[in-house]
């Protein structure tokens, strides 16, 4: 395998509706974005693509990854389209991935999309809750918040998370995306406001899950020799996990936890795993991209993460599935402050404030979870981390991380069924 | 209408005052405005028009059929792996730990709650049913548990993880999980 690189990132603003746009003009803005960014790439260099997009049901649209290839003018070059839920973008990043590292591409654009605004919120519920068990999830709870509301009362159950540790996370999350141009809310938010928000699925309310977007983004990969041609500031992919679970949530063992460096099995002596409460997936698809490379200790090892937070309760699960804390330790983790970032005023009171920021650019709850485009948007606001060029990109430099030599992108899909994790990392 | 023709006519006809007749169906707008100067025309308002999409599907429970046949009469089935022991309290054909076929049981109708929530929006479908609990139930004996609603409590603080409950059936099945709920032990 060859080392990959990613050379540039584009992401067009996620809003509610786009209804000025198709879907190939939106991949067309994130393209072009990411195209100019380094001038030295030229049409014919770019050796084929990959399509990131999740539902066949909000297009409305069959083959809409060849669509938006030849609107590039990306043809007759290779193309495919990867799906995989939420994790879609994810995994056509690392799809992407593949391509270089086997060879069979020097130069790989992968551009993702969603236009979720082209039905109402809750018939776009239904859509969403189709990649549920549709003989025995479906028609029961039809619902995915009711879903991760079930996961996360059984978390509360096992380890005493709080209401008020998972509203952290949206206050953190929102005021982290008042300093992120293309994010979809930005807003300033207090523990009380999250609480006291419409109840959607106890105990999670409208400001603990994310919303629909319309929105694309674009990451362009490429190996070890273009990747420096094109720019003095290439960033490594230097690991790739992907973990799966089964499909029904119902289905998931009560087994024994998947252990990380520095877990002993005797910390989960009474604790059944994953169960409901814990996402095996994600556990598993970050161990494989530490090994890959070479983290031993992630909470020293990285720098940030941009993680898959479609709730905050995932957020809180997610923690302990990277192993950034140990499983059960997720609340406390964020009560403390360690996923905040030290330079932000939150208006709450951290202790141990900013020992690895969680979402810098305001995750999916308030960038917006356009579901083709996220995944890859989480790499473009990892990619300017690294390069130490969001003052550029967002106008504004109040999220550039002083220390963000390395960070983790972890996409996730369906109650933890697909979930993907990889390292990016400064390459010169 | 075009004029029947028979098949012994030779000349083939061509009608080039040929028009559509105009009707009214479909029919949203009756007057588009345009601008004389075509490079206004990126200035244009998007047009957005509403596109009704249904369908019926013919959905085929498969080798899941046992299961709502069950519900049907009144009982609760999961599968069993005679290989591995695994129980499901959802039932699949084929084990996931060893791949053997597994074999019908019926579950016990009494379980506990796993975990909870009340739903007070949900996909378009069931908003009318709105709020409305959803429970994983486990039972003795299975390995795996099973998603359903429960009813007879008011709120999310009337659940606990851990209670009681047992199964009901409706009388007239509509051969949907929901043909099994649960109600407070």
């Amino acid at each position: 395998m060859r080392p990959v690189y990613m050379v540039s990132g584009g992401v067009s603003k996620f809003v509610k509706a786009r209804p000025d746009a198709t879907f190939q003009k939106m991949v067309k803005e994130a393209f072009d974005y990411a195209f100019h960014d380094i001038p030295k790439l030229k049409r014919e260099m770019i050796d084929g693509s990959v399509a990131s997009y999740f539902s066949d049901h909000f297009t409305r649209q069959l083959m809409a990854g060849i669509m938006a290839a030849d609107y590039l003018g990306l043809c007759p070059k290779p193309n495919k389209r990867v799906e995989g839920g939420g994790a879609t973008g994810g995994l056509s990043f690392q799809a992407g991935w593949e391509a270089v590292a086997s060879g069979r591409m020097n130069c790989c654009v992968v551009f993702g999309f969603e236009t979720m605004s082209r039905v109402q919120t809750w018939k776009g519920n239904e859509f969403i809750a189709h990649a549920s068990d549709t003989n025995f999830d479906y028609p029961v709870g039809g619902f995915y918040s009711g879903y991760y509301a079930m996961m996360v009362n059984r978390h509360i159950h096992e380890f005493g998370t709080t209401v008020e540790q998972m509203a952290m996370v949206s206050v953190k999350n929102h005021m982290n995306a008042c300093y992120n141009p293309y994010a979809q809310k930005r807003r300033k938010l207090t523990i009380e406001d999250v609480r006291n928000a419409e109840m959607v699925a106890y105990p999670l309310t409208l400001l603990d899950i994310c919303v629909m977007s319309d929105g694309a983004a674009v990451c362009i990969l490429a190996d070890e020799d273009t990747a420096f041609r094109l720019t003095d500031k290439p960033v490594r992919i230097s690991g790739v996990g992907t973990g799966t679970d089964f499909m029904r949530f119902a289905d998931r063992p009560h087994g024994k936890v998947i252990l990380a460096p520095g877990e002993k099995e005797s910390d989960y002596r009474n604790l059944r795993y994953p169960g409901v409460h814990s996402f095996r997936a994600g556990r598993s698809a970050g161990l494989q991209a530490y090994r890959m490379a070479g983290i031993k200790d992630p909470i020293k090892e990285l720098d940030f993460v941009e993680l898959h937070d479609a709730y905050t309760s995932s957020e809180i699960q997610t923690y302990e599935d990277l192993a950034l804390c140990k499983y059960g330790e997720g609340g406390k983790f964020v009560e403390e402050g360690h996923p905040f970032l030290p330079q932000i005023d939150y208006g709450l009171k951290l202790k141990k404030k900013g020992t690895i920021p969680v979402n810098p650019s305001g995750g999916l709850i308030a960038c917006g979870h356009p579901v083709g485009a996220t995944g890859l948007m989480q790499a473009v606001f990892a990619f300017w981390q690294i390069q130490r060029s969001i003052r550029k990109h967002f106008g504004s430099g109040e999220l550039q991380l002083d220390k963000a030599d390395r960070g983790l992108i972890h996409s996730h899909a369906g109650t933890g069924t697909y979930v993907t994790v990889s390292i990016l990392e400064r390459g010169w | 209408m075009a004029k029947k023709r028979s098949r012994a006519t030779k000349t083939p006809v061509v009608d080039r005052n040929a028009k559509l007749e105009e009707v009214m169906t479909g029919t949203t707008a009756f007057n588009v405005p345009f601008p004389k100067d075509l490079s206004s025309l990126k200035e244009m308002s998007p047009l957005v028009i509403k596109h009704p999409y249904s369908i019926e599907y013919l959905h085929s429970y498969g080798q899941d059929s046992p299961f709502f046949a069950g519900l049907a009469n009144k009982k609760l089935l999961g599968t069993r792996c005679g290989h591995c022991r695994y129980t499901y309290a959802t039932p699949r054909l084929h084990c996931a730990n060893c791949g053997k076929e597994t074999d019908w049981v019926e579950l016990p109708q009494e379980g506990r709650v796993h975990t909870f929530t009340t739903c007070y929006f949900g996909s378009e479908e069931f908003l009318k049913e709105t709020p409305f609990h959803l429970i994983l139930v486990e039972f003795d004996g299975a390995d795996t548990l099973l998603l359903a609603r429960l009813i007879g409590v008011s709120a999310p603080q009337d659940i606990r993880i851990g209670m009681k409950v047992k199964a009901k059936f409706r009388r007239n099945s509509q051969l949907k999980p929901t043909d099994v709920y649960f109600v407070p032990a």
